[in-house]
Parts: C-alpha cells; structure tokens; sequence
C-alpha cells in the first residue's frame, strides 16, 4: 500500500483515544467492510431501477413511475414483497448445496468490492495481487450456480448449472487475458497502481486522460463482450432463457433466496462494469484529480460517471440485441475472442521489447489492437452471411434455382 | 506468531485424510478428490517450510507448490476423462468392479 | 504465587487455530461423506482453508492462485464428473471398500507416527519477516524464467499433453 489511506485516518484517531494499534485496525477494516457491504445492497437497488427504466425506455414504455420521484421506490416495495414471501423449498433437494448457494453467490459478489478504487486513497484494501483476486472470485460464483442447479433436484437447473458453468468458465479466458493486456503495460496487478498508470501529465498538470481504452480498444471491446458474457446479460442470456430452461439455475428458489440470487446479479455487472472503468477507462482519473483538496471528491464523480455509464451501456445491448445460439456463443468464445486476444499479447509483448521510445510502442501497440478489430469484424462479416444465406435457403428452396446445389443439404438446419 | 509445528501437523492430517480416502473409497472420483487432498498436504508443508527456512529469497517452496497445483490441473483432467471414458463403456466408476485385467 | 501460566494465545494463534480446525473437518468430510457431492462441497471447503493458510503464511499469490485453479477449475470439474455419473451415487452399496477397516488403522498409524515426528523436532518458532509482497511476485515470475525454467518448460508440455489427452479420452464418438 502507497500512499494515505482512507484506514490510516481512522487508525490515527483510534490510537490517539489509546486503543492498541491492532484492535484500531479491527475497526478501522470492520467499518469500511459494513459501509462497502451496505454499499453494495443499497447500489443494488439503484441498479435495478437504472435497469428496468433504461429497458423500458428502449421498448418505449415509461417504467416503473408510481412509487416515489420516477418510481424511484419501486425496488424497495420489490424487496418488501420477496422478503415477506413465503420460501418454499422443494421436496427430495440437497439441504447443504440449496441453501448454501446463495449466500456464496452474495458473498462472491460483495468480497470484489473490497478491491474496487473509489476514489484517490479509497479503496478497501490495495491488493498487490488486486486483479487475481477478481478473477479467483469469480469462480465462486460458477460454484454457487452449479450448487444450486445441482440443489434444487430439477431437471431444468440442472440443465442450466451446466450451462453456467460452460459459459462462465469459457468467458473467463478471454476476460483474463484482455485484463493481462494491461497488467503487461503497467507491470502491476493492484487496481490502485493501474490507475495511477493512467493519468497524463502535460506541463505538470494531470490531465488524468492517459486512458487504456484510447490505445488499446480491442482488449477493451473483447473485455466488454466477456463481461456481458460473465454477467449473463442478453446476447449471451442463455443461462436464464425463459423460452427453454424458464428461469435458470434460481428456479426452484423463492423469497429472500431468490432475492439473494438477484442481487448478486445485479451487483456482479454493476462490478465488472466498474473493473471495465477501472481498467480502461482510467478509474477515478479526468481532469482536476491532482489538485489537492477537490480532487479526490472530483476523481468519486469521475468513477461513478464512468461505471454508471458503463452499466447503462450493458443495459443499452441488452434491451437490443438478440440472444445467440449457444453453438454460437461457444464458438465465438473459443475461435474469435481467445485467439483474438491472444495475438494481441504476442504482438504487444513484442512490441514492449522493441527498442523504441515510448510513442513508438504505444503507437504499434494501437495499430495491433485496430487490426485485431478489423480481422474480427471482417471474420464476423462473413459468418453473418453465410448463416443468412443458409437461412433464407433452408425456408425458400427457390432461392437456389441457378446455384447448382441441392437444396436438401440445408433442409436439416 | 503460530509455530511451524502447527502447518505441518495440518499438512500431517490432511495427508492421513487423503490416504484413507484413496486406499478405502471405492468410487473412483472420491479417490481422486482424496489424491487432492494429499498433494494439497505437500503444499502446505512446501509452503511453511519456505516461509520458516533460511533461504527466503530464493522462493524455492512457492515455485513448487505453484508447479504443484498446476500439476494437479493436468491430472484432474485427464483422471476425471478417464473416469468419464470407462463409465461410458462398464457404467460403473466403482474400482473394485473394474477387474477386468485381474488374473 | 509463582504459578506459571501458559501465555495468552495471540490473534493470529487464534485464527490459525480456527482454519486448521476447519480445514482438517472439512477433509474429514471428503472421505467420510456418504454422498459424493457433499464429498466435493466439503473438498472445496478444505482448499479454502488451505487458501486461507497460504495467506496467514503470507504467500497471498498462491492462495489466490489455490482458489482460482482448485476451486475455480478442479472443483468445477470433479462436480462435473459426479454429475454425468450420477446413477453412482445413489448406490445401495457402501462406499468403503473391503480394506477400510485396514485402512483406517493404517492411516491413523501414519497421522500418529508424523505427528510424533513433528512433536519431536526443535523446529524454529518464528520466522524472519517476509520480503516486501509486491517484489515477492516479482521475484517468483523470475525465478520461472531462470532457476527453474525447465520445470516451467516441462510443465507447459504437460498441460499441452493433458489438454490433448482428456480431449482424446472424454470424446464421444
């Protein structure tokens, strides 16, 4: 840890009423843990209502707008009714594995705020290992969706615990190396350092503007795409198609538990949107950050702008785009997005190494990322196509009449 | 500050546990999940070992257990296929009842 | 009165008394559970606890690395596994086999000979205090690529083959 923190003060008051340093610490931890918790609950809410007006505004309906200034209440009420809900709880499930899953998958969702930058000095604990550690909780999240799929003894959770685990574990790969992209530029995995890496000074002031995402957009488009894929939001919503497996993995749960399920959703997006402005879109870096007193509270402005902007977006895709075939999601996982980003390392760890000024790499490291959207989009171009064609010939055979194929080679899709 | 003493007499238990487990269970995966258990024995003495040795510096005992758990990645893998492969074929995972090599 | 009492136990005795009491429960439950699945619940508890182990000994980068490999990826699978041979698991069978008896004694031999091993050995106390964590990871990634390059090397063949393998193996055809 560099720097002051936000625990040093309060361990300064403390020991100056004459407590021991450790017992300080204690509680110094134990209040930023109960405020970053309670943090976590309360953004909760808000996000729920983001989400639901963003979509309703999209399907150009009004939203929520009865309960408070723009139905601002709504989710409150929500709460109140789930809470006061009755739980059921089905006959034959594993007591263990159904109960113990949501309460994993809350704690695998609020544990990721501890590292999260607010602000200049304000994050719970500087991990030096901060980026790991996002990616090792994760998992626990997969393991919580497995348990209760695997708890509630029905055969559609099941199902959908598979498919969790399928596509949380295929998306992770991609997501980690696009977050290795910047590691290898910084040299650090502490959240706090690989902001600090973004500012951008010009004659000494910090403009605060030195942003990944500027040079490097493919990494920050493919982290994108996987954190959509790791939220479970709608291009990649199969774990929850309402059409196929009803609800998903959270079926057979009712009340709070349900609840607890539905919070962590909400939460783990808000985060990864949030770790995708931590990482590439410079944290709580922007103009003013440097200044002295103003400039931690302006860099609090500037985080929440960009993570709130970041989940309207996510919520934007979701409200517009249509959900893919899951052939298709693990194709474009395993043979678009992985070899994508791997090249990018290659070609960026080289270009490291080259023996040029700074601006030299920079600039190469930019033209790797632009090829890698180009490659993509053109491979993507040309998948698109052919499935179109396939469609159209599958329903209108005579649209083959002067092609010289057989139509029954595409009667079977 | 705990005593090394105390790791390794978890590192001890854990070994003893995953013996038991692979020499008495007879579902191949839980003898699987006992070798886990084991190798995660080992870790935890490499590790106390490297964090109470002299030679500190040169991080001998992390770099093992790092190459350990990767090892333990390629096991599972390929046991757990193995297990898959042969409940395919028998439909049993029970390793008493794969005799078929017995003479 | 000159009656010597133990020394108060510490925090960090404490908690480390804590987790190894978890640790070894819960790999007590991976070999004793009846039900499988409980077996992999109980094991991912048990690299939790080591993971919380390889933090009290401060190497913060392996216990990341325990819960991201094991839990993430070997749990995952092993609960796979449990899952597509599940007509296993509801057996009227027992699932010790005919040496448990033997066995159990054995293993209890082996806990009681290390454990006596261990009691019997003037180990140090305490330790040197760690070198600062960030040049730590640092140093490991280096030590990678020099000391033990080859292990590193052989590894990555390893994965490579075992990649292969359990493709080659897990395939339906």
């Amino acid at each position: 840890m560099q720097g002051s923190t936000w625990s040093d003060g309060i361990v300064g008051l403390l020991t100056g009423l004459g407590l021991p340093e450790m017992l300080a610490l204690g509680i110094a931890y134990g209040i930023g843990a109960f405020i970053l918790v309670n943090f976590g609950m309360i953004s909760a809410l808000l996000l729920i209502w983001i989400t639901r007006k963003a979509i309703s505004r999209m399907q150009d309906r009004l939203g929520p707008n009865r309960l408070g200034p723009y139905g601002l209440f709504q989710t409150v009420a929500d709460a109140a009714k789930l809470i006061s809900k009755e739980i059921i709880t089905p006959s034959q499930s594993d007591f263990l594995a159904y109960n113990l899953a949501p309460v994993l998958s809350v704690f695998g969702a609020l544990m990721l705020l501890a590292v999260v930058p607010f602000a200049p000095g304000l994050i719970g604990v500087d991990l030096n290992i901060g980026v790991l550690f996002v990616v090792a909780l994760g998992s626990i999240g997969v393991m919580a969706a497995l348990m209760a799929g695997w708890g509630s003894n029905n055969k559609y959770a099941l199902l959908a615990g598979f498919r969790v685990v399928a596509q949380l574990l295929s998306y992770e790969i991609p997501m980690v190396l696009s977050i290795l992209t910047v590691v290898l530029l910084t040299g650090t995995m502490s959240f706090g350092r690989i902001v600090e890496a973004q500012s951008l000074t010009i004659g000494g002031l910090n403009l605060g503007i030195g942003w990944f995402g500027v040079m490097m957009p493919a990494a920050m488009l493919i982290f994108f795409i996987s954190s959509l894929a790791e939220a479970e939001l709608t291009p990649f919503d199969l774990l929850e198609a309402e059409s196929e497996l009803i609800a998903g993995f959270h079926i057979e749960y009712s009340g709070m538990k349900f609840a607890m399920f539905f919070l962590a959703q909400f939460v783990n997006a808000w985060i990864l949107s949030a770790l995708m402005a931590i990482l590439f879109l410079g944290g709580w870096q922007g103009p003013g950050v440097g200044l002295p007193v103003i400039g931690p509270i302006l860099g609090f402005g500037y985080f929440f702008v960009k993570a709130y902007a970041v989940y309207v977006l996510q919520q934007w895709v979701r409200g517009t785009f249509p959900r893919v075939r899951i052939d298709q999601m693990m194709y474009f996982a395993w043979k678009v997005l992985v070899p994508a980003i791997v090249g990018l390392i290659v070609a960026q760890a080289i270009a490291q190494k080259l023996p040029f000024p700074d601006p030299v790499i920079y600039a190469i490291i930019f033209v790797a990322n632009i090829a890698a959207i180009w490659l993509v989009a053109t491979m993507l171009q040309r998948y698109i196509k052919g499935e179109s064609l396939r469609t159209k010939r599958s329903f209108e055979p005579t649209s083959l009449i002067g092609t010289m194929q057989e139509a029954k080679e595409y009667a079977m899709y | 500050m705990v005593p090394l003493t105390g790791y390794l007499l978890v590192g001890a238990f854990l070994f003893s546990a995953g013996l038991y487990g692979a020499l008495a269970r007879r579902n191949a995966i839980a003898i699987l999940m006992s070798i886990e258990l084991m190798l995660n024995a080992a870790n935890i003495n490499l590790v106390a070992f490297w964090r109470y040795g002299e030679a500190q510096a040169d991080l001998a005992g992390q770099v093992f257990a790092v190459l350990i758990i990767a090892l333990a990645a390629a096991e599972a893998a390929v046991g757990l296929a193995l297990i898959i492969a042969v409940y395919r074929e028998r439909k049993t995972v029970n390793v008493d009842e794969l005799d078929l090599l017995a003479g | 009165m000159p009656f010597p009492l133990p020394p108060l136990p510490t925090i960090g005795q404490l908690v480390f008394t804590g987790i190894a009491l978890f640790t070894c429960a819960s790999a007590l439950g991976v070999v004793l559970a009846r039900n499988l699945f409980h077996g992999a619940l109980a094991l991912v508890a048990t690299l939790f606890g080591v993971a919380a182990l390889y933090v009290m000994l401060e190497a913060e980068f392996l216990a990341v690395s325990q819960v991201l490999i094991y839990v993430g990826a070997i749990s995952t699978l092993i609960a796979f596994a449990i899952m597509l041979t599940r007509s296993m698991m509801y057996g009227k069978t027992s699932p010790l086999n005919r040496q448990a008896g033997k066995t159990g004694l054995f293993a209890v031999l082996i806990f009681l000979a290390l454990f006596g091993f261990v009691q019997s050995i003037p180990w140090p106390a305490s330790a040197a205090p760690v070198l600062a964590n960030e040049s730590m990871i640092a140093a490991l990634g280096e030590q990678f690529v020099t000391n033990y390059v080859i292990a590193f090397e052989v590894l990555g063949l390893l994965l490579l083959v075992a990649l292969v393998g359990a493709v080659m193996l897990a395939r339906d055809n």
